[in-house]
């Protein structure tokens, strides 16, 4: 299977409601492509002096921020407390994450919006209980160099310690993530449905396709 | 079986019900707006695939635009760049677009139901979390990312599973004074920030029916904030009497029918609820959030709170972090708080009821000496063109206040307009995190009237004794 084991060094951020403003700030929601938004995640966080896509200066780094650590730099599974992801639904935050190289995240919680546009993407989210939170991050406090397996087909999260994790996840993300579709090609291959529904509806609700000359 | 309002727009609206147990649903409006849709756009075209039903979509530019010197374009090249890309991909794709010099230009939530583009009994999306605020007409309208912004361009259908229904009773009246404002902020700091999420929220109840359309879409305009990517408000005469006569609305030759379908518009009396609040209008004071959450509000009489006096581990580290960054001390009064600067706007609070709200209180007064900028950006070209007309932009600008062009503005100070490091603001918008406003920045979300009087007074003040005491 193309991906189905995701494995690496784990970075926490115990926070909760961390929100898509902090995962990337608004001033590179003017960039008009997909690409290039990893060196940006966290980006007040991650460096001491502000940035925008025109600026090629050096920033001073925040030492202090945990994506500036070995080894968490070099990272690729991020766990982190509930609500990740909430406010904006700018999917710029999960092009970051995966431009950056992370490929999973775990928490208890994600924002709605957020999810949706993870999966979009590929980026694998992992939603476990309070407890077996509690458990990964007491575990990753014993040790830094912390690397878990995800084995996404049997649903299970094992730890250096050999602790195994149980997750759900919807058939059709788990497929997402495992093939990677275009789902769009398969959603058109409802198109007859979908044009019957419209005509139907140009007949029952006549007003909602009037168009503007008709005004 | 008894429906809720939600059930009845969503089954109204499944094509397909696919195995996984999510819907196919079709989408009746689509807004495009300049910041995630360029890769949207991009994506059809390096699929070769055309926009199902060009009808449907209604573009405009808001958040990079400048508020000052409209006539003179924008200044800065990438924000240029983006503006520029929609024109183009709406005049290759033949798709109605307002000009930033169109009277009918403004922030993307204010001018759908401004021209009658939102109608009630529609599903309608825009890759923007605030599209929440169209519910208030009792349509289904919640915010999508930019892969399910081409995904409706090119199916006019988005694959979603059914949320749960969510009840939040208002019973009794607001106090004279209180806004619809402080109402959502005492419902997202009682749920929590996540206390919808997963959740489409109903709004109903008393109070609900009292409050005016404009008033309503605050409401729903902020479920996002609690989690929940949908509001709701049931059809009624108000609701009736702000859709007659819109640019967009249903011509004669179908308002009558389409009357009718509106009236169907709520839930039924006995539909199950998954879950139901039931919050006292009478118990909410006008509202200030103190943190880095829409969750961390009090009232203006309350106190920042002490970390110390909480034994949850996670939440004390919470406000811990919160005031830190809020440079605020643990029990500090409110109303000690002091401003640098007042912004009145945002798709939450910069239609015309806001407006007059909040240059009632500052008739005949000028702002404190300690507030370096006070701007109001108008929601709309029409907004702006109806408060001039009432002459309240000759109130703001004697008071001290700069008059702008509409936009999204400080909001989130994607344009010119923002906070420099620091910088404290009473802010009508919506989101208090960290950095919204500016790097930085620190953000108090507040009523038009709460920041209007923070205006006068250069600290938090309360509008209900302020008005009484006049």
């Amino acid at each position: 299977m193309p991906n189905n084991i995701i494995k690496g060094q784990v970075i926490p951020i115990n926070q909760a409601n961390i929100d898509t403003d902090s995962i990337i700030p608004k001033q590179y929601l003017k960039a008009i492509t997909k690409t290039g938004f990893g060196p940006f995640l966290f980006d007040s966080w991650r460096y001491k002096d502000p940035g925008d896509l025109s600026t090629k200066n050096k920033r001073r780094i925040n030492e202090e921020f945990i994506l500036n650590q070995e080894p968490f730099s070099s990272g690729n599974i991020l766990i982190t407390n509930n609500n990740f992801g909430c406010g904006s639904s700018r999917e710029h935050a999960v092009w970051a994450l995966k431009d950056f190289g992370i490929q999973a995240v775990i928490s208890t919680s994600f924002a709605d919006i957020f999810f949706r546009n993870s999966f979009k993407n590929e980026l694998l989210l992992i939603t476990i209980t309070k407890k077996e939170l509690e458990k990964l991050f007491n575990e990753i406090s014993e040790s830094s160099k912390y690397c878990l397996t995800i084995n996404i087909q049997n649903q299970t999260i094992t730890t250096p310690n050999n602790l195994e994790i149980n997750f759900d996840i919807n058939d059709s993300d788990k497929d997402k993530i495992i093939n990677g579709y275009d789902d769009i090609e398969l959603t058109l291959k409802h198109k007859n449905k979908i044009q019957d529904y419209e005509d139907n509806m140009k007949k029952i609700k006549p007003w909602l396709f009037e168009t503007n000359d008709e005004k | 079986m008894k429906e809720t309002l939600y059930d009845k727009i969503w089954n109204e609206h499944q094509v397909h019900l696919n195995d996984d147990g999510s819907s196919l649903l079709y989408i009746d409006r689509h807004l495009v707006h300049e910041v995630t849709s360029p890769q949207a756009f991009d994506g059809l075209k390096i699929k070769k695939r055309d926009i199902w039903n060009k009808e449907s979509i209604f573009a405009v530019s808001d958040h990079n635009v400048p508020t000052l010197n409209r006539k003179a374009g924008i200044k800065d090249e990438i924000s240029r760049l983006q503006v520029s890309t929609l024109i183009d991909n709406c005049s290759k794709h033949n798709i109605s677009y307002f000009d930033l010099n169109d009277i009918n230009q403004g922030i993307v939530h204010v001018i759908g139901p401004e021209l009658g583009i939102t109608q009630p009994g529609m599903t309608l999306v825009c890759g923007d979390s605030h599209t929440s605020t169209h519910g208030a007409l009792a349509s289904l309208a919640f915010g999508i990312g930019t892969s399910d912004v081409e995904h409706v361009l090119a199916t006019q259908c988005i694959n979603v599973t059914k949320e749960k229904n969510l009840k939040i009773n208002i019973k009794n009246q607001l106090s004279e004074f209180v806004s619809s404002k402080d109402l959502i902020l005492y419902i997202i700091n009682h749920i929590g920030a996540s206390g919808g999420t997963g959740y489409t929220i109903e709004f109903m109840g008393e109070c609900v029916k009292e409050l005016s359309v404009e008033s309503r879409m605050t409401v729903c305009n902020m479920s996002i904030e609690a989690g929940a990517k949908s509001g709701l408000i049931a059809f009624d005469d108000k609701t009736l009497e702000y859709m007659i006569m819109k640019k967009y609305s249903p011509s004669k030759k179908y308002l009558d029918q389409a009357t009718k379908y509106w009236e169907t518009l709520s839930s039924d009396a006995d539909a199950i609820f998954d879950k139901t609040i039931i919050i006292d209008a009478k118990d909410v004071q006008p509202q200030v959030t103190w943190g880095t959450s829409p969750e961390m509000t009090v009232h203006v009489g309350g106190k920042v709170p002490n970390p110390d006096d909480v034994s949850n581990l996670e939440k004390k580290e919470s406000i811990e972090r919160a005031l830190k960054y809020m440079d605020l001390k643990a029990g500090q009064e409110i109303s000690s708080i002091l401003l640098d600067k007042i912004f009145i706007g945002s798709c939450t609070n910069s239609r015309i009821e806001d407006l007059r709200q909040a240059a009632n209180v500052i008739k005949g007064s000028k702002i404190a000496k300690n507030i370096k900028q006070a701007i109001v950006v108008p929601g709309s070209g029409h907004v702006k063109a109806q408060a001039e007309k009432e002459k309240l932009d000759k109130v703001f600008i004697n008071a001290g206040f700069e008059w702008r062009e509409p936009g999204c503005s400080m909001c989130l100070g994607m344009n010119d307009d923002s906070l420099e490091p620091y910088e404290r603001c009473a802010s009508t918008s919506n989101r208090n995190f960290e950095g919204r406003q500016g790097d930085k920045g620190r953000t108090h979300l507040v009523s038009p009237a709460m920041a209007a009087l923070a205006a006068i007074k250069g600290h938090f003040s309360n509008i209900v004794d302020y008005i009484n005491a006049k």
